[in-house]
This record gives structure tokens, sequence and C-alpha cells, in this order.
């Protein structure tokens, strides 16, 4: 950009879903705009962009982060997973199945961003119950279900994994 | 792209960030966890010139401890912050019990101890427990290092001692004397918010009685409320003593500033400030 010699983008090298990708983007440009208008992973949905819906959550470094609150810039050197790289290994398959048993989404905006973060809480919590599950996904809003079938889900998941251990 | 435009910078040297708020001054920022920096960007609340990025600054990660102290640096993220107290400490610790009010654990992941408290937000859960177990918080600028216990730090609303060519380098949190108890409550929302009101405490009881005790309130004023003469009151007093409680919570209520905020009032927040005195007194009896 400008006059003090900064550059107005950056090069960034990092896996995404796998696979290592490398590209130049905006320094402005946040993680998940890039995911979405860069590599066309349109999975992580954009609501609020200021961290408070949880849509945009994705996967760095093996732990949950709002897309919307890291710059793509920073994703350089990261290890980084959205919800197409989650449902391609199958690690959500039981929690997708439930969240479709349940009727755990209607409009599915908010779902992609739900399923990996209840993924992390039953990876963390094998048997979460129900007060846990609300706290664990406070921070994920869903317009339309009211909660209560995705906390079903989510138990229905969990309980689901504890028997097949 | 919702910021307005700004450079952006990732120094892998301390001096070199510290050269850069140097060389800018008020024209920089900061980026930490950028938990509440990115959605201040976001909204073009604020719009720094220079984003200094300290991410890739590794000494900066170091977690601490000795006793049950604990040093962050200022890379420390909330969830490695709770991770630590509770295996190096126990979970009854005072930041163990306050951490997990911080936030959603997406955003513990990244936010940082350290951002928390050079944000100052007056009802943020860490500063509060900083000026609670007085807690020293490390800065650094050109002129060298220099240690500023919490409760000077923080000066009002997003307001510390900061100077703008200074980084929050880590930040202290001393040992406690065996036996320490500790309280937390506050009252959100919902479970993740920002306080609507807080109380951050310790106290060591003797047989049942209370032989010292700290509380500071978040949520209440412009910055962490110390309730020194409570404490007071509260000294040599029976936890099982109900008139003793009554007078604290009366003295409470007397003490305590109370800046209404948009949603809820002074009135209501007084009534709450004595119901989470009750709740941590409580709290205290039961624990350790
Ligand atoms: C939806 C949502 C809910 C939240 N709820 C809560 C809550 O309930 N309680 C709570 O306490 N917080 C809450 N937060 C904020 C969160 O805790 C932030 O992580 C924290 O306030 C700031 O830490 P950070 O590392 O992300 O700092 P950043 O966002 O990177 O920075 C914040 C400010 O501090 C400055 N700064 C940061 N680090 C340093 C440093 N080392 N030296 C000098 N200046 C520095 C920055 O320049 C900036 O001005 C919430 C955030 C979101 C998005
Ligand atoms: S879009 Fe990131 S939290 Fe809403
Ligand atoms: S299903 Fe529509 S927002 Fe949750």
């Amino acid at each position: 950009m400008s006059d003090q010699g900064f550059e107005a983008t950056a090069a960034i090298a990092c896996t995404v879903n796998g696979e290592p990708v490398r590209a130049t983007v905006p320094v402005r440009q946040s993680l998940v705009d890039w995911l979405r208008h860069g590599l066309g992973l349109t999975g992580s949905h954009v609501g609020c962009e200021h961290g408070v819906c949880g849509a945009c959550t994705v996967v760095v470094d093996g732990r949950t982060m709002r897309g919307c609150l890291l710059l793509a810039a920073q994703a350089d050197g990261a290890v980084i997973e959205t919800i197409e790289g989650a449902t391609a290994s199958g690690r959500v398959e039981a929690l997708q199945e439930a969240f479709h048993a349940r009727a755990a989404l209607q409009c599915g905006f908010c779902t992609p961003g739900m399923v990996l973060t209840a993924a992390e809480l039953l990876a963390d919590e094998p048997s979460p119950d129900r007060p846990r599950i609300r706290e664990a996904l406070s921070g994920n809003y869903c317009r339309c279900t009211g909660y209560h079938a995705i906390v079903d889900a989510v138990a229905d998941a969990a309980a689901h994994a504890v028997r097949e251990r | 792209m919702k910021p307005a435009p700004f450079a952006y910078t990732a120094p892998t040297e301390l001096e070199g960030a510290l050269a850069l708020l140097r060389e800018h001054g008020d024209e920089a920022a900061v980026l930490a966890g950028g938990q509440s920096l990115m959605p201040l960007l976001a909204l073009r609340m604020t719009a720094p010139k220079v984003l200094v990025d300290i991410n890739r600054i590794e000494p900066l990660r170091a977690v601490g401890h000795g006793g049950d102290g604990l040093r962050f640096g200022a890379l420390v993220r909330h969830a490695e912050a709770l991770r630590a107290v509770r295996d190096q400490v126990g979970p009854a610790h005072l930041l163990a019990q306050a951490l997990p009010h911080v936030a959603h654990q997406a955003i513990r992941h990244r936010g940082t101890v350290c951002g928390s408290l050079a944000l100052a937000d007056p009802a943020a859960e860490l500063p509060a427990c900083a000026v609670c177990l007085e807690a020293e918080i490390e800065l650094q600028g050109a002129s060298g290092r220099r240690f500023v216990p919490a409760d000077a730090f923080f000066e009002g609303v997003y307001a510390t001692a900061r100077s703008v060519d200074e980084l929050v380098v880590g930040v202290r949190f001393p040992a406690t004397a065996p036996g320490t108890r500790f309280g937390f409550v506050e009252v959100a929302r919902r479970h993740g918010d920002y306080a609507i009101l807080g109380l951050a405490s310790w106290a060591r009881v003797v047989d049942g009685e209370v032989a010292d005790c700290r509380l500071v309130y978040f949520g209440a004023d412009e910055r962490p409320s110390v309730a020194t003469r409570t404490a007071r009151t509260l000294r040599g007093g029976r936890l099982d003593d109900p008139a003793t409680r009554a007078r604290a919570k009366e003295c409470a209520l007397d003490e305590l500033t109370i800046a209404p905020d948009a949603t809820y009032g002074e009135g209501y927040k007084r009534r709450l400030a004595g119901a989470l005195l009750e709740r941590v007194v409580a709290q205290w009896g039961v624990a350790g």
C-alpha cells in the first residue's frame, strides 16, 4: 500500500483441508472471505463479520476459531480445516446424521459452525450434559431452530459415539 | 473488506515491534488475538494506519509458574491460560473460575489474557481478577521494562497506564497464601457475554472466621472497583453469621459507584451487587 514501504498484499502458504495452498491475499481480507472468495470454500458462512454469530467458524491448527476475526495474511504456516474438509474426512458424520434426524437445521446458515463447534466439544468431552452443550454452543447463533433441536442432535451424537466405543 | 485501509506488519522480534510502535505512535495498533480489535476494525470504530501483529514473536508465548504464581506472556491465549491454571494451580483458583466466562471457546482459543488487560473493558473479567490478585503488568518500551500494579494500570474505560509506544509483554499473578479461598460470580444475559455485573474475590478463613479478604466488582464503574470498606466489614466476622453478611451487603451498596449502562439501571445493578456478595461469601464457605 503505502508511503512507508508496506505491502497491500501478503504472500501466504498454508494447508487447507489437507491440501497445500499458496496465495497472495490483500492484507485487509479476513480469513473466511479468502476461503470463500479465493478458494471457493463457501461452506463457512459470513454473518455478522464481527465475532458474535459463529457462522464463520473454522478449525485453525486444531482449534475452532472465528474466521472473520483472523486475517488471511495471518494464515501463513497454518493448518486450516473447513466444514468441507471435516465432511470429506467423515469426522463429523455422526453429528451431521443427528442434525438431519433431529431437524436441527432449517435454513442451514448456522449449521457448519454448529457442527464444527459441537465436534470440538465431543472430542474434548464425550458425554456432556445438556447445560454443558448449551454453554459450548453459546457463541453460535441460530435464527431458525430455537436451539432445542440442535441440543437434541448433539446429545444424540454423543450418546451414539459412546455406544459405538 | 470492511476495515479501513491499514498497513500490516508481523515482526518476528520484540525489538522490531517496539521500533514500529515508537515510529508510528498512536497511528499504530497492536494486533494480539484480534478478538476485540478485529470487530473494532470491522465496525470502523478504530482506523489505525499500521497494524503491528505480534503473533510471530515466539518468546511472547511463554507460560511461567512457580508455587501457585503464574506468568503469562503476551501471546498466551485465554484457553491456554485456563489449561495452565487448572493443571498447575487447580480448578479452585480465581482465574480457573473466571476464564470460562470470558467469551466463547472459539474466541478463547485466539484471544489473549494480556490483550484483555490492554483493552481494559470495564465489564471484562480479567482486569478485575488482576486487581483482585494484585497482579503486575509488564510493559516494555524504548526506555526499557517496567512493572505496573494492576490497580494502577486500569485508569478508565479502555484507558490504561500503557503509553502508546509500549507493549504489554506479560502479566504476573503472584502466588496466594496456602488455604486462600476464591469466589467468583457474574451475571450475564448469556454464557460468554460481557457481565452486567460481576465480583472477583479471595478470602482467608480461619475456623469459620474471615481473617482477610479482597473484593473487586466489574461492570459497576469505569474500571474494576475494589470494595475496600466492605472487605473491612467482613474481616473478623464469621462466615455463618447473617448479621456480618447483612452489614457487609449494606456497606457494598453504599460504597460502590455504579455507572448505569444503556440497558441496566443503577437500582437493578445495586441490588445485584448485594446478591453477588452473598454468593461469593457462600463460595468461600464451601471452597478449599
Ligand atoms: C463475541 C465476543 C464476546 C466476547 N466476550 C467477552 C467477555 O465476556 N469478556 C471479556 O473479557 N472479553 C470478551 N471478548 C473479548 C475477548 O476476550 C478478547 O480476546 C480480549 O478482550 C482482547 O484480547 P485479544 O488478544 O483478542 O486482543 P486484541 O483484540 O488483539 O487487542 C485488543 C486491544 O488491546 C491492544 N493490545 C492487545 N494486546 C496488546 C499488548 N500485548 N500490548 C499492547 N496493546 C495490546 C490492541 O491494540 C487493542 O487495542 C469477547 C469477544 C467477542 C468477539
Ligand atoms: S461472521 Fe464471524 S462471528 Fe459472525
Ligand atoms: S438453521 Fe437457520 S440459522 Fe440456524
